[in-house]
């Protein structure tokens, strides 16, 4: 079994960035698939990415920074971590979870 | 004693026949792609070292087969890493969808890993390429023209995506396969446009080594799929196309269209196998796909003694089907181009001008014809000029430059 992120990313031109009713919904149906499944491991949604604060320790004393460490029109607003067999699952679950979100999802496998 | 030359040409035959069985073999044993190809080709080379003196064995696939397993184990032992790697992938080859039956065969896995959706098209050709047509990465480079190393890397980059995503060496879902299938008939249909429309200014304008490859692989996989009716029709598209391409080029390196071919130098072998392929699809009642109706099409040319003879309203009535699943501007400007025999060009110009597709040059150069047909002879020269502009192939450049010089005589 590998391990994959599958990250949610949102277009702020496309809709607001909360979850409709109907999304969520939806989410609570895939959330509880991958769970009697045996595919889930974590999932979360993020604050909007203005909340977020970058802090660099390299030199020593951390610095903090306000704001994301990016600013972009898309961005990650929640993921999913799953277990699956291969690729061929875990994209399933992935076309699944976009569809049930209403969002594109980036899949990309954790390192062995 | 053989002679080396003898040898030689058995070695090269084994390769084409051998090389896809081999590399497939020894991926699902050792479950790495990596090690497998690079074992095929020491196997491969350590027979060019041997057979000459030793003679050829009297079954080759099965000694290169034992060979390059030797290799790919010495392989995986040398580097200790690698191993456990090796483990971990053998558990993963248990966990792949179920086998299909009658269609499993390693050569099939192997072109689905190659041809896996989650790959970048060029990536998905190149592997293909290499994995299980057997090309070298200098051969494939020269066929896209690209650098060697540019190449290396890309097959290299696939590789490692392969292994890092996990994407199964094995026979797609149920549910998936006929989405995979129509994938791999993609790659296949574009090495096989790739070589008879070369799109690169630079190269031959039609490429028969590119050609024949794409028709190899695509028996290979009729041969592991031999129920599936879009890979007969893929089958039967290359080999009608194909048969035309001793007419399709002039003496002085125009391409020749359809109307213009000297018939008689059509390969008629292969427009029987293609006509073959394409009754026993009708006779098989059900509804065809686009690569099938496509091979219609080619059948109705193909069974015309002179153009004279087309059958015009069966091409439409086929390109209306076509439309029916693919309503793509593409299809309807070849809809168009036989509408325009069948009703005349003002009713297929009136088509054509409705396409959005002006940025390619199939487009103009469609127009330029029908205009001339109506006696518009400045608006035809300057789709022509259009046309002339976007046309990347020698071959197609040549001919319009000629129809466009014609117009300027009139």
């Amino acid at each position: 079994m590998a391990q994959y992120l599958m990250s949610v990313l949102h277009d702020d031109s496309t809709g607001p960035v909360t979850a409709s009713p109907a999304e969520d919904a939806a989410i609570d149906v895939f959330n509880s698939k991958l769970q009697s499944d045996g595919n889930w491991v974590f999932a979360g949604g993020l604050a909007s990415p203005s909340s977020a604060t970058v802090v660099d320790a390299r030199d020593g004393e951390p610095v903090f920074t306000d704001g994301p460490y990016i600013e972009s029109k898309e961005h990650l607003v929640g993921f999913w971590i799953v277990e699956a067999p291969h690729l061929d699952a875990a994209l399933r679950m992935a076309a699944d979870g976009s569809k049930a979100c209403n969002r594109r999802v980036e899949l990309r496998p954790f390192l062995a | 004693m053989t002679e080396v030359g003898e040898v030689g040409e058995v070695i090269a035959r084994v390769h084409r026949e051998e090389w896809a069985r081999v590399v497939a073999t020894i991926a699902r044993r050792v479950g790495d792609l990596d090690v497998a190809e690079e074992s095929a080709a020491e196997a491969f080379a350590t027979a060019v070292e041997r057979w000459p003196a030793d003679g050829v064995p009297p079954n080759p696939g099965a000694w290169l087969t034992t060979t390059a397993h030797r290799k790919a184990i010495d392989r995986l032992r040398r580097e200790v890493r690698r191993e456990e790697k090796h483990q971990e992938a053998l558990m993963l080859l248990s966990e792949t969808p179920e086998p299909l039956g009658a269609i499993d065969d390693d050569r099939l896995r192997l072109v689905f890993t190659c041809c896996h959706p989650a790959l970048a098209m060029e990536s998905r050709v190149a592997l293909t390429l290499r994995m299980v047509g057997g090309l070298t990465v200098p051969e494939i480079a020269r066929a896209f023209l690209v650098q060697e190393t540019a190449m290396g890397r890309r097959i290299t980059r696939a590789k490692t995506k392969i292994k890092d995503a996990r994407i199964p060496y094995g026979i797609p879902y149920r549910e998936d396969l006929p989405a995979r299938v129509t994938g791999v008939l993609a790659v296949l249909y574009l090495i096989f446009n790739e070589g008879y429309l070369a799109s690169d200014p630079e190269k031959e304008p039609v490429r028969g080594d590119l050609t024949a490859e794409a028709i190899r692989l695509t028996r290979l996989v009729r041969a592991l799929m031999p129920a599936d009716g879009e890979v007969a029709g893929l089958l039967a598209l290359m080999l009608l196309t194909e048969a035309r391409r001793p007419a399709r080029l002039s003496a002085t390196g125009e391409l020749v269209t359809l109307a213009d071919q000297d018939r008689g130098a059509w390969d008629r072998s292969l427009i029987a196998e293609g006509h073959a392929l394409v009754r026993a699809r009708l006779a098989s009642g059900r509804p065809p796909g686009r690569y099938q109706i496509l091979a219609a099409i080619n059948a109705v040319h193909t069974d015309a003694p002179d153009v004279r003879y087309t059958d015009w309203s069966q091409v439409v009535a086929l390109y209306d089907q076509l439309t029916r699943l693919d309503p793509s501007p593409i299809v309807r400007l070849n809809r168009a181009i036989a509408i325009a025999e069948l009703d005349g060009p003002s009713v297929a110009l009136a088509e054509v001008d409705s396409l959005p597709l002006a940025g390619y040059h199939l487009f103009h150069a469609t127009r330029a014809e029908l205009l001339r047909r109506l006696g518009r002879g400045e608006e035809s020269r300057a789709a022509y000029e259009r046309a002339i502009e976007l046309a990347a192939n020698t071959g197609e450049t040549a001919y319009l430059v000629r129809r466009r010089d014609q117009l300027a005589g009139r």
